[in-house]
């Protein structure tokens, strides 16, 4: 039995539909992450799942009861906000045991709770401050505590590291996933941050619209993206798309690219079957920029390279790699190659393509091409 | 040569300074004249008043009038001074302050974070009462007070003075909740707690400044009001104010001016202790509203 069931849901304000017939499974100690641009429903069903939003069709059942009409304090929930939500009023100890102290839990299983709650988090020294006298970190586990103080069934997070700055929300997305892996919950994670699904997830659940549209392991939506927005979203750069015509060169279909210095092809991978019977039409070739990249470290070993010498448009070094960015069939493409290599804007460049992850789609439809 | 640069530019720039501050005392000393004319006068005996200047330092310091003023200045054939009024307007003020501040916090935390369908079009018509004259309310309260048995009673006044204010303690306490993210009344939910817990247990302890802001402003209101005090009142109920202005206007041989002038400190006392105490808090509240979580 799921942690989660969510059962055809729909939810609509007035004539708006913001979530399309969702379905969705989360098995028990699952971390999954709702991920998509603003305005998508995630947050709208995270709410939903917590009862502070009510559901116009379809069912949610938490550990196997439907909770359509329960308020959220019957759900077995406790959620995070972006906020943090601390109660500005009370101290840290306060805080977290607020949840309990309404429920009339006894004073010795707070004072556990507490005990218990503050050595996971490691924040004993901090429980008689104000939250005013907290870091954004620290007020983030706070917010953490006492939803953790209850040992609810579900855990809802809701965008928790959106306020604060780059370096701590690395250090966090660390901590959380830690937590997650001490007490094993089951945890439903809100964020429009794709590394964060990235990096946290059992599973990526990849939302457009008020409409799923993949869900898979961070391997596979990356590797094996459901359609072209899935494809795009995930992964930093993004992935290139070139709309380029399709052709069958010694049996076997592929694309036809050009650069300044002419037209060459790149073979698909040939599990891609449906490209067999398009020949001459258009598609759009996705292929990620670390599968473009500089020469030496493929001296053959891999059967699925096509080399060109191709003339750099600009260069972004980041540290660890160099983005260069190049022109196929009058598009920029990236490319991510060593940060040793000499590359220069203007002057020409060898790159290997990796055709073996080349991905396809149709331009109208937007669907992956199989 | 250093010095010399410095004292130079340091001239022009006090000079400026000593004509700002000069015309800020020159303004106090006016503002403040009549405060001191009114405190000196109620010191002075009659004699003193009618032979000496109105802005010349009593010779001799008397507080004969202040407890004439207080304890037996007639008003017609009633010489019982102002202290039964006094006491009249602390009664119906207190609880008219309290409650309508109570309601006011109430109303400003369901209108933020209870939204409902109309939520704001019932706040825009509560702010049009902020608009409304009191005059345009005499007529249609004294039928209502009349309707309910109130008319001419403390708590008829009490419940005219709440339903008056409700409109500016809503506003002040909706603009002030306005800024708790909405998100700490779902963690509250979701921590188990209900409507009236929210409201008492987190959302209360929250508003000291605007509480204090709301309690000044509406004492202020109250205390000094006259109008409904007129009205709605007569005879041993009336207020403060309505009485103050009887003593000034009743027409015996002799107009005591020292007595005049301590009734209308003794009138003015509540609120101006009031500002004292807590004026500090009064601003301080005006300018807070952010809640940072």
């Amino acid at each position: 039995m799921g942690a989660l069931s969510i059962r055809n849901v729909v939810k609509r304000f007035g004539e708006t539909t913001i979530l399309k017939r969702i379905s969705l499974e989360v098995g028990d100690g699952e971390f999954v992450i709702l991920v998509g641009p603003s305005g998508c429903g995630k947050s709208t069903l995270l709410n939903m799942i917590a009862g502070l939003d009510t559901t116009t069709e379809g069912e949610i059942a938490i550990g196997g009861r439907v909770v359509n009409d329960l308020p959220p304090k019957d759900r077995d929930i406790a959620m995070v906000f972006q906020s943090y939500a601390l109660y500005p009023t009370m101290n840290v100890r306060e805080n977290i045991l607020f949840g309990l102290r309404i429920r009339k839990t006894k004073p010795r299983q707070m004072e556990a709770a507490l005990a218990r709650v503050a050595k996971t988090l490691q924040m004993e020294h901090l429980l008689e401050r104000k939250p005013s006298q907290l870091s954004g970190g620290q007020r983030q586990r706070v917010a953490m505590g006492r939803a953790l103080a209850r040992d609810p069934a579900l855990f809802l997070f809701d965008e928790p590291l959106s306020n604060l700055d780059a370096k701590l929300r690395v250090d966090m997305r660390t901590e959380i996933k830690l937590l997650h892996e001490r007490v094993g919950k089951t945890i439903v994670y809100v964020t429009h941050d794709q590394i964060e699904a990235m990096t946290l997830g059992d599973r990526i659940v990849v939302m457009k619209e008020g409409e799923i549209r993949q869900v898979g392991t961070p391997q596979q939506v990356y590797g094996d993206p459901a359609d072209l927005f899935v494809a795009g979203f995930i992964g930093s750069p993004s992935m290139n798309f070139v709309r380029c015509r399709v052709e069958v060169r010694d049996h076997r279909p592929g694309a036809v690219l050009r650069d300044e210095t002419g037209e060459f092809f790149v073979p698909a991978p040939p599990d891609v079957a449906g490209l067999d019977a398009m020949a001459g039409a258009d598609v759009i070739l996705g292929l990620r920029p670390e599968q473009i990249t500089d020469k030496d470290p493929y001296t053959g070993s891999n059967p699925h390279l096509v080399q060109r010498t191709t003339q750099i448009e600009m260069v972004q070094p980041t540290g660890p790699d160099t983005l260069v960015i190049i022109r196929l069939n009058d598009m920029p493409v990236t490319c991510r190659v060593h940060p040793d290599t000499e590359a220069r804007a203007g002057h020409a460049l060898d790159l290997v393509f990796d055709v073996s992850k080349l991905v396809f789609f149709d331009p109208g439809t937007e669907k992956r091409i199989r | 040569m250093v010095d010399h640069a410095r004292a130079e530019s340091a001239g022009p720039r006090s000079i400026g300074r000593a004509v700002v501050y000069g015309l800020l005392i020159l303004v106090a000393l006016y503002y403040l004249a009549p405060l001191f004319v009114m405190l000196a006068t109620s010191v002075k005996s009659l004699d003193e008043i009618r032979s000496g200047s109105l802005v010349s330092l009593p010779a001799r310091v008397s507080f004969d009038a202040w407890s004439k003023a207080w304890g037996s200045a007639c008003t017609g054939a009633d010489c019982s001074g102002l202290k039964g009024n006094f006491w009249n307007s602390v009664r119906f003020v207190l609880p008219a302050v309290v409650i309508s501040s109570l309601i006011g916090a109430f109303n400003g935390y369901v209108l933020t974070l209870w939204r409902f369908r109309g939520s704001d079009a019932l706040f825009t018509l509560l702010l049009v009462g902020c608009f409304i004259p009191f005059q345009v309310v005499l007529l249609p309260m004294a039928q209502t007070l009349g309707w309910l048995g109130l008319a001419n009673t403390t708590t008829g006044l009490v419940f005219v003075h709440v339903v008056y204010g409700l409109a500016f303690t809503t506003l002040f306490f909706r603009n002030f909740y306005v800024s708790i993210p909405e998100e700490m009344v779902k963690a509250a939910r979701i921590d188990g707690a209900g409507f009236f817990i929210i409201f008492w247990r987190i959302i209360l302890p929250l508003s000291p400044p605007i509480i204090v802001v709301c309690f000044i402003w509406q004492f202020t209101q109250i205390w000094n009001d006259f109008l409904f005090g007129v009205v709605f009142s007569s005879g041993e109920r009336q207020p403060i104010t309505v009485a103050l202005n009887n003593l000034v206007n009743t027409s015996t041989a002799v107009k005591e001016y020292n007595v005049d002038m301590a009734a209308a400190i003794i009138a003015a006392m509540p609120t101006l202790v009031l500002y004292v105490v807590a004026g500090k808090y009064f601003v301080r509240g005006l300018t807070a509203g952010s809640v940072k979580g």
